[in-house]
Order: structure tokens, then C-alpha cells, then sequence
């Protein structure tokens, strides 16, 4: 689906230049910024706008896991200036020395930032020097409760349940499958510990005589064409799937959960850093962080933004989890070398049974 | 010739741009560890347990779905071979015509069909007969597999039917041998470069898809295609991934050598 997106924002963005050029304006930009991002993980309309507002083109390049984004940053195949990836993969580069402090004053509407959010990313970054949160959320469970006889799922726990055989969509990536694993038997979803991890893996084979199928994007598609009774999704993903389908719910399970929040970062190889900080800045202003919220329908801890939404969307628990919630959520940390290699040695085996 | 040399330099930048830049990449990355040192590590690889379950899985996928396919063309190609329609090529363009959708809408294709609350589970309520759930499992897999691959199987059996010499069937039937006979000792034994060429072009795709696997098979069906990607885009392991690559492309080449040998050597007995 996002590929989708993406070919049609990029036809979008070919004719939008073309569009430009043919006005003769395209000599008028004063400058560049590169600009490397999850795919499709703002309003496009914001570039045009910006480019409007600031003659500064942009030039974004799109990836659709972290692990992508990790060896091209790394090895400079391009220069970006401003990237935007996860918490965990915020924390790699920056013990890596590939990022630069964000400088605060340079972002008028930094003010507007939600300091539950700062605190959140404490954990891995102390001052908060390196990131500036765009998106965040939780993963939870999505049901439908026309599909399912007995009590509701609320706990992970009930991702074992053997009533749910054929009717469970687990995620297909690995930290986060390892995370359900490791909070339902109570562990943290950082575990280090060979026999804690063990236990993951186990239950998770376990689990897979369970599962309909393992996805990531299309989880949200086939809870509302009704294909499975529950699945595992983040947070941000809701919003949109009730849209299409009333009956479906959401629940963080008991035993907690990850909170995950997805940063903008400045590369300390930028060139052009000045219109970096432009560009975060723009983003920052409530009404167009409001204008990515509408698109994305991801939470965005702006609390500028909060004003401008309406009564139903301030209300949502969805997007703004409780303080309950939020205490019982941990962060994914960067792991080191070894510990990584023990992962995914164990969901090798889970996959490949 | 020898002066239109310079005609060759375009194929010259592709060989070097698309083959021997990549080839030497994945050799690099595939003889060295995270750290840059030299390692082998990445080749034995194949051999632990999940590696080798992997592989014996894709190898046993892939013959079925080769068998299937064979099953499937080669007595079309017979039939088309004796018709008015198989020489005019139009069935041949029928079974062809797919090929000029992209591959992927294709197998997306199939996920919408096979996917429970699908096309096919409604047709199958509509008709009252139980809906079979095939999808997420290997069969879909195959399935997947027979119908991407198939018109490659199809095209090569059928060009080398098509320009068997006649007489040579016709003297067959003369010596007294029955259609069965004539079928086994004339037109099977000519048709050998047809088949082996149909068996490595879908043998070897199936063998190493991941696209297929992964749409069809829910995340569950790990073939090793999908362990070498998820090294790339998941472990973030060019160098395991590079290694695993290499391996792959050895046993490729060395079924591909038995392939043809046995095609020289015509000791191809397929009854």
C-alpha cells in the first residue's frame, strides 16, 4: 500500500516540479534541503507550501524500515541534512556520532512540544539534544467484537488464547514480536537475558500454530475487511481502520506496553543545516501539524495542536493514552551487536518452523 | 568486425554496471564480518539448521511447482502443436498476455482472491459450497508460483514442438511404432532442450522468490529467499545476507551445469 502511495506521490511530485519549472520559478529557489523520511509520513501538501513560503526546495527520499535508513546514513550515500526514523535507531546514530545536537533556539515553535513525549525518549537520549518527536503511539490489540464469543481480548495473554486459533494477526517484525513475547511473561521488552529470551521464542512458536498470518502494513486492510478476529497494531493505524469499520476496537493490553515515537534528526554531516532547522520549524507550527495529524491520523505530541482539533479527537484515548497507560509503556532501546544477533537467531527459528 | 567494436561499448557498461560491480559487492561483503575483517563465517552460515530447513523447504517448492508446470505445458504444447489455434500463436498469446501485467499486482492479485472475506470465499458462499482456505499456506505458495512462472514453461516446450521436423513423426507411425511409442521415443527424446530450458526458468525463480512467499504465505512460509532479504531489510546484515547470496548462486550455477550436461548428453528418460 505505502509503495502505492508512494509511486503516485512521486508521479505527484514529478508533474508538481515540472509545474514549477514551466512558471519559470524554479531558478527563484535560493536553496536545498534532503530530506530522508519514512514513506509517505507527512501531508506532501506541506512541501509545496514550504517551498512557497521559504524558496528552499525540497528533495525527500523515502525508506520503509529503519534498517534501511541505517547503512545509507552511515555510509554517506547521500547527504541528507534532516532525517526522520525511530527512537531506537535516534539512539544507534547518535552513540555513533552520525548526529548533530538540535539546537533549540533555532525552533521558534519548539515551544509548542509535548513534554510528556520529551520525557518518554529520557530514557535514551537525556536532555532530549538529539531528536525532535514527529509522531508517536503505542501497539496494542485491535478486535472485532462482532467476531469474537466470550470475554474481550485486554491482556497480550489473550494472543495465546487457543478460542482465537486462525483469527490472530501478529506483527512481522522482530522487536515488536519480541516485545508481545517478553511483556506478557513480564520480562522487559529490552531483555538481554538469554533465558528471558528463550521464553520468548518458545512461546512464540508456540503462537504460530495460532496465527492467521504475520504482517505489518496490511494488518489494518484485513481487520476491516473482517478476516481476522484480532490482530497486533499501533496506535496511530485506529483511527483510520474505525473510519472504515465502526465495530473494531482497540485495547493496550494490561501488562503494558511500547510507546514508540518516531524523531526527526539533524545529520552532523549537513550541509545545508540552516534549512533544516526551516524545515522542522515549519513542521512544528500547529496548524500544520495539525495538517499532518488529519493525514497520517498518527498522534502528534504538538500542543499547539491540540487546540485546533476538534471535542471527538481531543477525547480519544487512542491518541492520547492515559497517564495509566502511559506508566506501564516502555521505549524500545538500541541493542548491542550481540544481543541483536541473539535476536534474530530466535525469530529465525519462530519464521522458519 | 573486428572496427565495430565501439557497437559492443554500451554492452560492455551494462555487463560491468549491472553484473560485475554487484558480483564483487556481494563477494566483498559476503568474505567479510560487521567489523570489515575476512571472514567465511557467512558461507557456513548456510549450514546451521534454520539455513539448511530453508533451503530443503524453497528446493522442495520449487520442484513441485516445476512438476506442476511441466504436467501443465507440455500437453498443451502437443495440443497446440496439432491445432489450428496453437500455430497461429494465438493461444500461445492467451497464456502470454498476464506476463504484460507487473508481477507483483499479479500475486497481489491472488491475495485478494484467496484472503478469507475474499472474492473466492463469497463466490463460494454464493454457490453454497465450502470455501477451501488455502491462503497462508504452502499451497498458496505453489499456487503463486505455477501461475507467475508457468507462460516460461509454456513457451519453450511449445517453439520446439512447433518446429519438429514432421517426417520425422510420420516415419515413426510408417515403422509400425503406435501414438504411444512415437510419443516416447520421437517426440519426448526431440523435445529435451525444449523441457530442460522450461525447468530452469521456473525452477530457478521459485527457488529463490520472496515476493510470492511472503505475500501468499502470511509471514509464515520462510523460504530462503526471505531469510536473505530479512538480512538486508530486518538484521541490517549485508555481510550474512551477501554470504548466503553467494552460496545460492553457486548451487545455482551447479544445477545449471547438470541441467545442460544432461541435455548434451540426451540421457534425459522422462517416462
Amino acid at each position: 500500500m505505502k509503495k502505492m502511495v508512494l509511486i503516485v506521490l512521486l508521479v505527484m511530485m514529478t508533474v508538481g516540479l515540472l509545474f514549477v519549472s514551466g512558471c519559470g520559478r524554479a531558478s527563484d529557489y535560493i536553496g536545498q534541503v534532503h530530506i530522508y523520511c519514512f514513506g509517505d509520513y507527512f501531508d506532501p501538501d506541506l512541501i509545496y507550501s514550504f517551498e512557497d513560503e521559504t524558496r528552499i526546495q525540497v528533495v525527500l527520499d523515502t525508506f520503509d524500515t529503519n534498517e534501511e535508513l541505517y547503512p545509507v546514513v552511515k555510509n554517506r550515500t547521500v547527504d541528507y541534512d534532516l532525517i526522520c526514523c525511530s527512537d531506537y535507531m535516534v539512539c544507534k546514530l547518535m552513540k555513533e556520532g552520525l548526529l548533530d545536537k538540535v539546537d533549540k533556539e533555532k525552533l521558534s515553535n519548539y515551544k509548542y512540544m509535548d513534554e510528556k513525549a520529551l520525557k518518554m525518549l529520557q530514557n535514551i537520549d537525556k536532555n532530549n539534544d538529539y531528536e525532535v518527536p514527529h509522531t508517536w503511539g503505542t501497539y496494542g490489540i485491535i478486535y472485532n467484537p462482532t467476531m469474537i464469543d466470550g470475554p474481550m481480548p485486554k491482556s497480550w495473554d489473550d494472543l495465546w488464547d487457543a478460542r482465537f486459533k486462525n483469527q490472530i494477526i501478529m506483527t512481522d517484525s522482530l522487536r515488536e514480536s519480541f516485545m508481545v513475547a517478553l511483556m506478557r511473561g513480564g520480562y522487559s521488552l529490552n531483555s538481554k537475558d538469554l533465558d528471558e529470551l528463550s521464553y520468548a521464542r518458545d512461546e512464540l512458536l508456540k503462537q504460530k500454530e495460532l496465527v492467521y498470518k504475520y504482517s505489518n502494513d496490511s494488518t489494518r486492510d484485513l481487520m476491516i475487511g473482517g478476516a481476522a478476529a484480532l490482530g497486533v497494531i499501533t496506535s496511530g493505524e485506529v483511527l483510520y481502520a474505525q473510519e472504515c469499520n465502526e465495530d473494531l476496537e482497540y485495547v493496550i493490553p494490561e501488562e503494558g506496553s511500547e510507546l514508540w515515537t518516531d524523531c526527526w534528526a539533524i545529520t552532523s554531516y549537513a550541509k545545508e543545516k540552516d534549512y533544516a532547522y526551516k524545515f522542522l520549524d515549519y513542521m512544528l507550527r500547529p496548524e500544520n501539524a495539525y495538517k499532518n495529524f488529519e493525514y497520517l491520523t498518527y498522534a502528534i505530541p504538538n500542543t499547539g495542536m491540540y487546540e485546533l482539533m476538534d471535542e471527538e479527537e481531543r477525547n480519544s484515548d487512542i491518541v492520547f493514552p492515559s497517564d495509566k497507560q502511559l506508566k506501564k509503556c516502555q521505549v524500545l532501546e538500541n541493542l548491542d551487536n550481540k544481543t541483536n544477533k541473539i535476536y534474530s537467531q530466535f525469530w529465525k527459528e519462530v519464521k522458519g518452523k | 568486425m573486428y572496427k565495430h567494436r565501439g557497437f559492443a561499448l554500451p554492452f560492455i557498461i551494462m555487463i560491468i554496471i549491472g553484473t560485475l560491480v554487484p558480483l564483487c559487492s556481494i563477494v566483498f561483503y559476503g568474505f567479510t564480518d560487521d567489523t570489515g575483517n575476512f571472514t567465511i563465517e557467512n558461507f557456513l552460515a548456510m549450514f546451521s539448521e534454520e539455513h539448511i530447513k530453508a533451503l530443503i523447504f524453497s528446493v522442495l517448492l520449487a520442484l513441485i511447482s516445476t512438476f506442476i508446470c511441466l504436467i501443465l505445458a507440455y500437453p498443451l504444447g502437443l495440443i497446440l502443436r496439432k491445432s489450428k489455434l496453437g500455430k497461429s500463436g494465438f493461444v500461445i498469446f492467451i497464456f502470454v498476455l498476464p506476463m504484460w501485467m507487473n508481477f507483483l499486482l499479479r500475486t497481489m492479485a491472488w491475495q485478494v482472491i484467496l484472503e478469507r472475506n475474499g472474492l473466492l470465499d463469497h463466490f463460494c458462499q454464493f454457490l453454497n459450497i465450502p470455501f477451501v482456505e488455502i491462503i497462508n499456506t504452502p499451497f498458496a505458495v505453489v499456487l503463486g508460483m505455477v501461475y507467475d512462472f508457468l507462460p516460461f514453461m509454456i513457451l519453450p516446450i511449445y517453439n520446439v514442438l512447433k518446429s519438429m521436423d514432421e517426417g520425422l513423426i510420420e516415419a515413426s507411425y510408417d515403422l509400425g511404432a503406435g501414438k504411444f511409442t512415437t510419443l516416447r521415443k520421437v517426440i519426448l527424446p526431440l523435445s529435451v532442450p525444449g523441457i530442460i530450458s522450461g525447468i530452469t526458468m521456473v525452477f530457478v525463480p521459485s527457488l529463490t522468490t520472496f515476493v510470492i512467499s511472503n505475500m501468499l504465505g502470511g509471514g509464515k512460509i520462510n523460504l530462503i529467499g526471505n531469510i536473505i532479504e530479512q538480512e538486508f531489510t530486518v538484521s541490517a546484515n549485508w555481510n550474512l545476507g551477501s554470504g548466503l547470496s553467494f552460496v545460492m548462486m553457486i548451487l545455482i550455477v551447479v544445477s545449471m551445469v547438470i541441467f545442460t550436461k544432461l541435455d548434451e548428453d540426451g540421457e534425459v528418460n522422462l517416462l
